[in-house]
């Protein structure tokens, strides 16, 4: 019975977080931002509901292979959201009307695609795009 | 008594999967629609996670482990992509 308030509990925390991530990435007002929502609160989510069912099985097999899922989301969420987000930046993808400093504008090169501590030359810079253009013409 | 609670974890899931899959289809921009390909796939695992438990069917896990190796490679790739393009 306890074994079973368990699961149930570490389900629901982490139902309740995968819930928290879909609202984030539906309300939030721009990419990096729901970026930060999904990436935290699904990993998160993820990793109590794989818990939860080591816990309901407890086998040694299958404790070995949830914590095997658990290390391995827990390395390759924040590499992939980064990867998302520096490629997100670099195609121009404007930040919130209400964001207050943005440290890397001027900073990254466009030709080479490196960072620098000094500012880039204005015509070689990243700029944000206006609107939208998910599938640009070929020039 | 217990069913409800399956029922209750199941559905909040499903809350989660059809708000990314809105951000899916409304965009504006192509980041935003590989992020909620990412939670849409991170969500799918937790339920199919929850399924196995529900069913007991131990076996679904691996289904798991699979589906979190794809993820990152995709996501990996799309960003590889998409970095290029600019």
């Amino acid at each position: 019975m306890a074994q079973t308030i368990l699961v149930l509990t570490l389900m629901l925390i982490g139902a309740f977080l995968m819930a928290l991530a879909g609202l984030g990435i539906l309300r939030m007002p721009d990419t990096f931002l729901r970026m930060s929502a999904t990436a935290k609160a699904g990993t998160l989510g993820a990793g109590l509901i794989l818990l939860g069912a080591a816990v309901y099985f407890n086998e040694f097999a299958i404790y070995t292979r949830a914590a095997a899922i658990i290390v391995f989301l827990l390395i390759t969420a924040p590499v992939a959201a980064h990867m998302i987000g520096r490629a997100a930046y670099f195609d121009g993808v404007p930040l919130w009307k209400g964001t207050i400093q943005d440290d890397l504008h001027g900073h990254y090169r466009r030709s080479t695609h490196t960072l620098e501590s000094g500012e880039v030359p204005a015509q070689d810079q990243v700029e944000a795009l206006s609107e939208s253009d998910d599938f640009p013409e070929e020039e | 008594m217990i069913e409800i609670f399956w029922n209750i974890i199941l559905g909040m899931i499903s809350l989660g999967l059809i708000a990314a899959f809105i951000r899916l289809v409304r965009g504006p921009y192509l980041p935003d629609r590989v992020i909620a390909l990412d939670l849409i796939s991170v969500l799918a695992m937790g339920f199919i996670i929850v399924y196995a438990v529900r069913f007991n069917q131990p076996n679904f896990l691996d289904v798991a482990i699979i589906l979190a190796l794809i993820t990152f490679l995709g996501t990996v790739a799309f960003a590889y992509y998409l970095e290029r393009r600019s």
